[in-house]
């Protein structure tokens, strides 16, 4: 029987620095029917070059230099451009890692699933519709047969990504390649998309390649695990055996990073820094988005604010940082009370409370080198000029375990996710200032990269005695620096209380759900908790 | 800088050499031009010969030499009032962008209300009351044209807009200024300058426009795209003279974009 997918030696470059590089470095892989191969590795690994070098596609400035690429037996490297287009869909399809960047605004979400379908002459309209109703269903999409009509802004992140699923299907293709298609979900939403991949892969008979950085999410889904960093095959072998007796030292430097640390215990006699009384906010006037909130911050310590998207986590820093007056309640800094709206505070308010955002990428401009980038805040706040100011920098670049000499003079794109975020943290930490507000910083980053990040920041605080507001959606974050947990539902505080109390039963009924949900490392985890799940709720 | 022209590809090298060449026509156009630039020295319409190197146009006056001065009213003209359009444009699009609100409002409802008018009209109208003079002209096509770069700075000002970057300058404390000047205007040039190389050439046109209509660069001072105009009934009798400045617009405008593809590709700092 011929393999459904076999890549072999394949070689992949791409064009940087005025010449050729080999981005994929000779990888072999086979998949057959039914199966699900798990790719997992750092960003830079080349795991999503691979997934989309099994359509025969490679990213603009990359290129196909050697190998083979076969799909049930046709050659797919070098072959041409019409043949691969009649493939792609129909044999092989794709889901992309950001649903709600894939989907295109302007269309009705049943419109996009029903495209391909017809313009390939599969089927018409009104049956490529039908199947679309058929698939949601599968999915757990609520109101299947109404959910298609609407507009991508209109559903959530996690039934967007299912929605996405679900267009991969449309041309009923043997093989799905999910790239990254949880990262950007929250816990408890992750385990939808799961589910339903599961559905398909398992009771449809599919083979996947399944891209992640995240060991615990494959674990779940996945036959077989293949390990890549930087383009080369580091171990592949069966789920169980590999989690079970990982042979590489790197494979266990993944494995073990979700590890808790000590707590620093919160006393009284720390100062809070950080007041926030009976806050409630809105961006219409009417609905109220966030209600009675009610937080401290001690300085030196780390409060975590977790929560699944549309808890309101964000607009509560938004509402902090005065880019959304609060409607009630008051914000205490420092013991004075902050004037609600942005333009009305005080610089040295401002330069004291700074924020450090998930998207490196976007939090930095990509015009400004690292000079201005950190001089600036020291010109605006400190008058700091020339000389001083270029010392200050470097001081900072050390602190943040970048060689000075080597970044100052970078453009923000000439960085890696995880050096422009640690760019991101030597920004604030220029205006020296007492809390800073970290909006799912590490959410954006590779496993390794973040641990990284998120030591820096303990670092930090030991160092300065800075206090943080953390906000995340990652539990195991949490679990890894906070000292007191914020559980926010819907725009109300569930259960607040020092991270032992909190992590330890008796829980409240959410929290519960919230802990239920991070992926452990056991392969079967995914299955008890959906059985567990339908049994309670039936 | 010196690195950076060293490194440009062959295209935008041409571009630079047909700019160059035709900035330096302009410079020293007394000295290159063989007649004056409003002198008859010719039969109407005589085509190239020894003596006339582009033959002569409607009145008689040598054509090489009229084109020879008409770079220096030309370029001269599209440039200021190109690079006064921008700065309108771009500085009101981004005012109305980052601060929006009531701003924007006024600020956009106004810019509609030029825009209704079709710009010709509206030129004519103007420079009747105002009076034909360069720099009423200069003004004049430069706020008219400015209401397109408005619109266009305006848009791509607000995607920059919501970005986390500007929105840690907002924090940081920052006023509008800086915020116009280092966060947005240097991640909006990619499309801003494209447009310029767009801009900069339909103002010959424009010119020629009014020119034809007595409001623009008034005769006898040569201009290329009156030049076209004047000779424009040459073509019915089969002789080339109106192509010629023509021609010269053609030249220069490929150049000036060659110039701005070149420069797009090394701002938006795409590297493949």
């Amino acid at each position: 029987m011929t393999k459904l997918l076999e890549i072999k030696d394949l070689y992949i470059e791409g064009w940087s620095e005025e010449r050729w590089q080999t981005i994929v470095n000779g990888v072999s892989l086979e998949l057959n029917r039914g199966e699900v191969l798990g790719l997992i590795g750092e960003s830079g690994a080349g795991k999503s070059t691979i997934g989309l070098a099994a359509m025969g596609y490679t990213r603009n400035g990359c290129r196909l230099a050697s190998g083979s690429i076969k799909l049930e037996g046709q050659e797919l490297f070098g072959a041409s451009s019409q043949f691969l287009r009649s493939i792609r869909g129909t044999q092989i399809a794709y889901v992309a890692q950001s649903a709600a960047a894939s989907f295109n605004p302007a269309h009705r979400v049943i419109k996009q699933y029903t495209e391909a379908p017809v313009l390939k002459g599969l089927m018409s309209q009104k049956e490529a519709e039908r199947k679309a109703v058929e698939i949601y269903e599968r999915l757990f999409l609520p109101t299947p047969e109404k959910i298609g009509w609407r507009y991508p802004h209109e559903l959530s992140g996690g039934q967007l990504q299912r929605a996405m699923v679900a267009m991969s299907m449309s041309c009923q293709p043997d093989i799905i390649v999910f790239d990254e298609p949880t990262t950007a979900l929250d816990v408890t939403t992750q385990i939808e998309v799961l589910a339903s991949i599961k559905e398909i892969t398992e009771k449809m008979n599919k083979a996947a390649l399944y891209i992640t950085h995240d060991l615990a999410v494959v674990a779940q889904v996945s036959h077989r695990i293949m390990v890549l960093r930087y383009g080369d095959t580091v171990e592949a072998g069966e789920t169980r055996e590999l989690l079970k007796e990982p042979k590489e030292q790197y494979t266990r430097d993944l494995l073990s990073v979700r590890s808790l640390r000590e707590e620093k215990v919160e006393t009284e006699k720390d100062k809070i820094i950080l007041e926030i009384k009976d806050v409630d906010a809105t961006y219409t006037g009417r609905e109220k988005v966030l209600q009675d909130i009610n937080v401290n911050v001690r300085r030196g310590r780390t409060v975590a604010l977790v929560g699944e998207s549309g808890s309101g986590k964000s607009t509560l820093a938004k509402v902090i940082t005065g880019l959304l007056p609060a409607v009630r309640g008051s914000i205490t800094f420092l013991g004075q009370e902050l004037h609600p709206e942005l333009r009305k505070r005080s610089k040295e308010d401002l330069r004291k409370l700074q924020m450090i955002y998930q998207m490196p990428d976007t939090a930095l401009n990509p015009r400004h080198r690292i000079r201005t980038v950190l001089g600036r805040p020291l010109q605006f706040y400190f008058g700091m000029n020339g000389k001083e100011a270029e010392d200050k920098i470097k001081e900072l670049l050390d602190k943040i375990e970048l060689a000075p000499d080597k970044y100052i003079d970078r453009f923000s794109t000439e960085l890696s996710g995880g050096e422009k975020q640690r760019v991101c943290i030597a920004r604030a930490l220029a205006a020296e200032p007492e809390l800073i507000i970290c909006d799912e910083v590490t959410s954006a980053l590779d496993q390794l990269v973040a641990e990284g990040i998120l030591a820096l920041l303990q670092d930090l605080q030991n160092e300065l005695q800075v206090s943080y507001l953390f906000i995340t959606h990652d539990l195991a974050t949490v679990k890894a620096i906070s000292d007191k947990i914020v559980i926010m539902l819907n725009g109300r505080i569930v259960e607040q209380g020092g991270k032992q109390e909190i992590l330890t039963p008796p829980h409240h009924e959410y929290t519960d759900k919230l802990l239920a949900s991070v992926p452990e490392m056991d392969p079967d985890w995914l299955d008890h908790l959906l059985a567990e799940r339908a049994s309670t709720f039936i | 800088m010196l690195k950076l022209l060293r490194q440009s590809p062959l295209s935008a090298r041409i571009g630079m050499g047909i700019v160059l060449l035709n900035i330096l026509t302009a410079i020293f156009a007394p000295i290159i031009a063989p007649y004056g630039e409003t002198k008859v020295v010719g039969d109407v319409w005589e085509l190239f010969n020894s003596q006339f190197f582009f033959g002569t146009d409607h009145l008689g006056r040598d054509l090489f030499s009229r084109m020879v001065f008409g770079a220096r009213n030309t370029i001269a003209l599209a440039f200021a009032t190109t690079a006064l359009s921008f700065s309108f444009g771009i500085v009101l699009g981004f005012f109305a962008a980052t601060l929006g609100g009531w701003t924007d409002q006024i600020l956009s409802r106004i810019i509609d209300i030029i825009m209704a008018f079709p710009t010709l009209i509206f030129a004519l109208m103007i420079l009747s009351v105002v009076g034909s003079s360069v720099y009423s002209l200069v003004f004049t096509i430069a706020v008219l044209d400015s209401t397109r770069v408005y619109r266009l700075s305006r848009a791509v000002a607000m995607d920059i807009e919501v970005m986390e970057f500007v929105e840690a300058a907002r924090l940081r404390g920052e006023g509008v200024w800086w915020l116009m000047r280092h966060e947005i205007l240097p991640n909006a040039m990619p499309p801003l300058v494209a447009e310029f190389g767009l801009r900069f050439c339909f103002v010959f046109l424009f010119i020629a426009a009014l020119s034809f209509l007595g409001l623009g660069l008034q005769p006898p001072a040569a201009d290329w795209g009156g030049m076209v105009r004047e000779n424009a009934g040459a073509i019915t009798f089969g002789i080339y003279t109106p192509l010629l400045p023509a021609a010269a617009i053609a030249f220069l405008t490929v150049g000036v974009n060659l110039i701005v593809d070149w420069f797009l590709r090394v701002a938006s700092g795409l590297k493949d």
